[in-house]
């Protein structure tokens, strides 16, 4: 085994090997990689799921499976990829690795409870994988009652009690972030030093704190009129099925800045190296991504326009969905200046980064026409409404996430993966993307419902572009899998540093030691300091 | 094996205390992170009520009659009796956290002893509640029947018993909950494992105590002390 001359370098991955190792680990930078290997099985799950749509939909008739079965689908698509993909995707991946490197800290401030977390998440995710293997649910992934509640005869109870079982996975590592930011940071590491990636951890972990308790309480609610016949929601009593809408959009609203948030803060590190400059108005991207956090919890009836709310309420919730818009903006034209008179180095990362701003802008643009009560009346549960949130959800947090994957990859596994495979895929993934969901665009415009499985001739070209799209997406993201994972067995080593970035995870060793750091770090500048840097890129 | 503890520096070897964990500095920073997140933790509980609380209140202004009609089943004399159980509890609970502050083991165990006690009167009290609702036909789903007079808001009544069971019987599984953490903490404080330097686990609990004292302190009056005028 030992043949090289040079002692080997202890690191995180190679001070151990035994099974027993990594499951009893604390080391958040274990965990890190354990949570990425669940959400990536969960994310093909997800797709499979998603492919089986599309494929039905390449064809106006309902051919390939029953109205049931395409219900069973979509719902089981939506299940695992919010809560299984999106959710965990970048905080519990890529926050858990390098938030306590970025803080100088040698770990989280709960390691115990971080590997909790991952059991309990685990756990939720088994739960939900048994009541789509013995049958499925069909009841879409918001639940609504009283279909949830009475009406379904599918496996409600079992995908309920996994959801809620994996919302406390999500709140454990939401406090245990947020204590972290609080109380592990290196001497010297200001609040306004931090890298703007911790502000976007910060503001989600307020959210997941504040929004997930929440959704786990509708859900024990809906859990206690399905199992025990007891009435909360039930109309026939004079129960309110409306109150679950709202109860359920109270966190599900806000979980789309869970989800949006962390990649945002990704993408704020990777435009800022690979323009080689400071990030254009630091402490106007850290805000916004609080003032997102705050906002998003006073948005959540836009999801009700057509469910009867009052008119005066619609209004209200109208304009403030209107206010989000604004820090969403704030950080987008902060991007663009920091680009601007960059030395651009294209690398694969910052091709993910590139990609996410132009989808995300998409996203976000098309998000103030449903906020619209008028023009909401018309595409309210259309394919506009898919398109719009596949932009922010796809196109934003999957491409944020890739970008901030690629940019750590060296860090996390100490190899490099090939670049110019990494550029082809993200390519393929955009194009893909933009052939899969721009069609719905015009597809909901003119009226096709979402949720069913047949549709009127004339809506045929689009679909069949769209499901092409999907299939060029479904090369790109297996491309992905593979050269990342190619690059483990044949990547040449990372190396540091080798994107000459600034922030303490990169003046550390790749992969990092156990505990981090072989010394305590001592924080004397911002996080982005380019300008002081003379480092030429190629 | 021995390459990784040079590297991560095994805290016990450089005679720190003995609970003092690796990934802190000092004491009191374990203590203020402990403390920190114990709180962000009933921030979340407070919000998991919270749901429920919203129900009940919008229930209560569109059915207000069969919230007079479902509190006046509910025994004003157990509740209060509850409530000066767990008001109790609390005391002998912030009892426990000062004698554990100040290093007085054994009445540290008593006091813990003497909290469980109480939480168990509370339960068992629960329990009697519980089954009189059973007698009554007063549990949702299972069985449930108003007087002919209440006929025209049985429907209401019963999502009023839905939210009591819910509210209440959620609030029983945490001070079940705090039943567990007690055990250990009390064996923990018999272990001789607590000193005025490090005692954060007694206090934990304790602040975890409180809030679901608190949270009672919501629902009797919620519950039971509904228009008692009519």
């Amino acid at each position: 085994m030992e043949m090289t001359l040079a002692a080997p370098r202890v690191d995180y991955l190679n001070v151990r090997h035994t099974v027993a190792s990594w499951l009893l680990t604390k080391d958040h930078k274990r965990i890190g990689i354990m949570y990425l290997v669940v959400v990536t099985i969960a994310f093909f799950v997800g797709g499979l799921f998603a492919s089986l749509i599309r494929l039905e939909l390449a064809t106006p008739a309902g051919d390939l499976v029953s109205s049931d079965t395409y219900n069973k689908l979509f719902t089981m698509h939506g299940v695992a990829m919010v809560f299984f993909v999106l959710i965990p995707a970048v905080p519990a991946i890529l926050g858990n690795f390098v938030l306590p490197l970025m803080l100088g800290a040698k770990d989280v401030a709960f390691p115990k409870i971080n590997l909790l977390s991952w059991y309990v998440f685990v756990i939720g995710f088994l739960f939900t994988l048994y009541a789509m293997i013995t049958g499925g649910v069909d009841t879409g992934w918001t639940f609504y009652t009283p279909y949830s509640s009475r009406a379904s005869s599918t496996n409600v109870m079992m995908t309920g009690i996994g959801v809620f079982i994996t919302g406390f996975s999500s709140i454990l590592t939401g406090l245990n972030f947020m204590v972290t930011i609080h109380r592990m940071r290196a001497p010297g590491l200001t609040w306004f030093r931090l890298p703007l990636f911790v502000w976007a951890i910060y503001s989600t972990s307020l959210v997941q704190v504040l929004g997930t308790p929440v959704i786990a309480i509708t859900v024990l609610a809906l859990a206690v009129e399905r199992g025990l016949g007891f009435g909360i929601f039930d109309p026939a009593l004079g129960g309110d099925p409306v109150l679950f809408q709202h109860l359920f959009w109270f966190y599900s609203h806000p979980a789309v800045y869970i989800m949006i948030l962390p990649p945002m803060g990704a993408i704020s590190e990777v435009l800022a190296c690979f323009s080689r400059k400071n990030i254009f108005g630091y402490s106007f991207v850290a805000f916004s991504s609080l003032a997102i956090a705050i906002f998003g919890f006073l948005v959540w009836a836009h999801h009700l326009f057509v469910a009867g709310i009052s008119v005066y309420s619609a209004l209200v919730f109208s304009f403030l969905t209107y206010a989000v818009a604004i820090p969403s903006a704030v950080k987008t034209f902060n991007w663009t200046a920091t680009l601007y008179k960059g030395a651009i180095w294209l690398k694969a990362p910052m091709i993910w980064a590139l990609a996410f701003l132009g989808l995300f802008l998409v996203g976000g643009l098309t998000g103030l026409f449903t906020a619209a009560l008028g023009v909401d009346v018309h595409i309210h549960d259309t394919y506009f409404v898919v398109a719009h949130f596949h932009f922010i959800m796809v196109g934003g947090a999957i491409m944020g996430y890739f970008a901030g994957l690629h940019y750590w990859w060296p860090k996390m596994t100490g190899r490099m993966y090939s670049d110019i495979w990494a550029k082809v895929a993200a390519i393929i993934v955009f194009a893909g993307f933009n052939l899969t969901f721009g069609p719905q665009f015009i597809l909901g415009y003119l009226g096709m419902p979402r949720r069913y499985h047949m549709y009127p001739e004339e809506f045929q070209v689009l679909n069949v572009l769209s499901s092409a799209g999907a299939s060029i997406l479904a090369v790109g993201y297996v491309l992905v899998a593979i050269y990342l994972i190619a690059s483990l067995f044949n990547g040449e080593e990372a190396g540091d540093n080798p994107w000459h970035a600034t922030g303490l995870e990169w003046t550390t060793q790749s992969p990092p030691l156990p505990h981090n750091f072989e010394t305590q770090p001592v924080v004397t500048e911002g996080a982005y300091e380019y300008s002081k840097r003379e480092i030429k890129v190629v | 094996m021995s390459d990784a503890a040079a590297i991560t520096g095994d805290a016990h070897a450089h005679g720190h205390h003995p609970d003092l964990q690796h990934h802190f500095d000092t004491l009191e920073q374990q203590h203020e992170a402990a403390t920190l997140g114990m709180w962000l933790f009933l921030v979340t509980e407070v919000l998991f009520f919270g749901g429920l609380f919203l129900a009940y209140m919008l229930y209560r202004v569109w059915y207000h009659e069969a919230w007079v009609a479902g509190s006046k089943e509910l025994s004003i004399a157990l509740g209060g009796f509850n409530t000066v159980v767990l008001i109790g509890s609390s005391l002998t609970m912030a009892m426990a956290v000062r004698s554990a502050q100040t290093g007085y083991r054994r009445a540290t165990i008593g006091w813990l002893l003497g909290t469980m006690a109480l939480g168990l009167t509370f339960l068992i009290v629960k329990v009697f509640e519980y089954k009189d609702k059973f007698d009554h036909h007063h549990v949702p789903g299972y069985d449930f029947h108003v007087d002919a007079a209440h006929a025209g808001i049985a429907g209401p009544m019963e999502i009023f018993f839905s939210l009591y069971f819910t509210m209440t019987g959620l609030h029983a599984l945490h001070m079940i909950i705090g039943f567990g953490l007690m055990s250990v903490i009390t064996w923990m404080a018999y272990k001789n494992r607590f000193s005025p330097q490090w005692y954060t686990p007694v206090e934990m609990s304790g602040l975890y105590w409180h809030f679901v004292d608190i949270v009672w302190i919501f629902l009797f009056p919620l519950l039971y002390l509904v228009d008692r005028t009519q």
